[in-house]
């Protein structure tokens, strides 16, 4: 027997209430510590679905659950706890005056106190490699280092599912390399949400596009970023002279 | 503690008055204040106790006398006024220097100026001793209200945040030729300013969301330890307590108050 999936999204739903039809109705399913990216042009409804998966968003229709708890009223304080999310800009993800505080509102919120507390904040920081900036403003740090700080948040409360929107925008080419590095150790279930398709090949071996609100194709990375046409049906496109076929080569060789 | 958000008047070393919890500072400082505010202004060796007690506690946080004497003439507006008052006070007058002055004069502009530089002495020993953060956890282990402490945490935060982000629109604005020198070119800031308010309204609205997916229900939670014990309260207090005495001796000790 499998494991009960992680997320199971079904006949999602959204519209906002200016009749903006965001979601036509997404199936999804991720196993597991299966890493898959979510990919779309602007404006095809990921940050909607996004809002969905830890009911920040749920008066449309459908069902959304996770490792088999329906995301409904009784328990949201739970599944906020499976499913972290990491937004666009971590300027909005980290409102503490310091480091080690904004990574301790998550687990805080959860009834985590004193040593408990504190050990978890050490071990988020530890696991995106900014422990040594426990004790900083946000403001002093890099953007890439926010951003790493902004999966700490998240990290701390042990999520099930990890939640990334655009986790690869405004960084540069070192600071990509080191959050994929990060990302690709962590032993949870990753939905990476981005319009970066190089990132989605390096960090995830299935991909979905979402367009339209409609989940357009669903398979492995690879296959979907070979098929130009497809990628032209959705706004999608390729880094000029990419090649995807010698990108998996060359992840292959390199044992990712 | 941390570097990263230490405030221009806030001197960073350690000292024993440095590790004073902040709830003990605050209450010391303001008590302070208003009992030297309550004593009679006649009692001029008051006044002088009181400061007195202030070159200690400077002393033992290592407070130079000089950074303190700079930033106390930020009082100065406040007490121009007192410096009219002998030459216009009412009752009768005394010669000095050939100016007549007025003695009730004379002593009002004592009163406003020895009680406020005392207790703008008494604020910047506790600014140039407590970080901005430790203000706010005093604040909110003295029960302010939370919404009151939640507000000035963020405030520490984007004030930062929004003053990047204004520096970086007026680069803009620069970069495009703006070059501002009359009243009517006031349009673009203005119009920069209503942009700034916007964003940090949205800003607002994202960051609200991103808090609630970790959890939050209204309240943040207590990060911090259960804050001053007796020995803290009693180190703290100790400060008011000497303004109580020299209070009580003026109001009860010998020689006559003028009425």
């Amino acid at each position: 027997m499998t494991a009960a999936p992680s997320l199971v999204l079904e006949d999602v739903r959204y519209t906002y209430p200016d009749g903006q039809v965001a979601l036509r109705g997404v199936d999804l399913s991720l196993a597991p510590g299966e890493r898959m990216a979510l990919l779309g042009p602007n404006g095809a409804g990921k940050t909607t679905l996004v809002l969905h998966l830890n009911g920040i968003l749920r008066d449309g229709c459908g069902r959304v659950s996770v490792a088999g708890l329906d995301v409904a009223p009784p328990h949201l304080a739970e599944i906020r706890r499976r499913v972290g999310i990491v937004f666009q800009d971590p300027d909005d993800q980290l409102f503490m005056p310091t480091v080690a505080e904004d990574v301790a509102f998550g687990p805080a919120n959860l009834g985590l106190r004193g040593t408990a507390l504190s050990a978890r904040v050490d071990e988020a920081l530890e696991a995106v490699g900014m422990a040594a900036h426990r004790d900083r403003a946000p403001h002093h740090l890099s953007f890439g280092q926010r951003r790493r700080v902004a999966v700490a948040t998240v990290l701390a409360m042990r999520p099930e599912v990890l939640v990334l929107d655009e986790p690869s925008s405004n960084l540069d080419p070192a600071s990509r390399r080191e959050l994929a590095g990060i990302l690709r150790q962590l032993p949870v279930t990753l939905l990476l949400v981005t319009h970066d398709l190089p990132y989605a090949v390096e960090l995830c071996p299935r991909a979905a596009i979402l367009d339209d609100g409609r989940i357009a194709a669903d398979g492995p990375t690879a296959r979907l970023l070979a098929d130009a046409d497809l990628l032209a049906r959705h706004r999608l496109e390729l880094p000029y002279g990419y090649d995807p076929a010698l990108a998996m080569a060359q992840l292959a060789r390199t044992g990712q | 503690m941390a570097a990263g958000h230490s405030h221009p008047l806030h001197l960073a070393h350690d000292s024993p008055v440095h590790r004073l919890a902040p709830e003990v500072k605050i209450v010391a400082s303001v008590s302070f204040t208003v009992l030297v505010v309550l004593t009679p202004r006649e009692r001029f060796w008051a006044f002088a106790a009181d400061l007195l007690v202030l070159a200690v506690v400077a002393g033992l946080a290592r407070v130079p006398a000089r950074w303190l004497a700079t930033r106390s003439l930020i009082e100065l507006p406040f007490v121009v006024l007192a410096v009219l008052l002998p030459l216009f006070g009412p009752g009768p007058h005394t010669e000095w220097l050939g100016v007549a002055l007025s003695v009730e004069g004379l002593l009002g502009a004592w009163n406003i100026l020895a009680k406020g530089t005392l207790g703008v002495l008494a604020s910047l020993l506790l600014a140039a001793t407590t970080q901005h953060r430790d203000l706010i956890v005093g604040l909110d282990r003295l029960r302010a209200p939370a919404v009151v402490t939640q507000i000035a945490t963020f405030m520490l935060r984007y004030a930062e945040v929004l003053a990047a982000e204004a520096r970086r629109m007026r680069i803009a604005r620069l970069s495009r030729g703006y070059d501002p020198r009359f009243l009517w070119q006031a349009y673009a800031f203005a119009t920069g300013a209503g942009a700034l308010f916007l964003r940090a309204f949205e800003r607002g609205e994202r960051g609200y969301l991103a808090m609630v997916s970790r959890g939050y229900a209204g309240r943040v939670p207590p990060l911090y330890g259960p804050g001053a014990g007796v020995a803290g309260w009693l180190t703290g207090m100790s400060v008011p307590t000497v303004a109580a005495v020299v209070l009580a001796v003026s109001l009860f000790g010998p020689g006559r108050l003028v009425p």
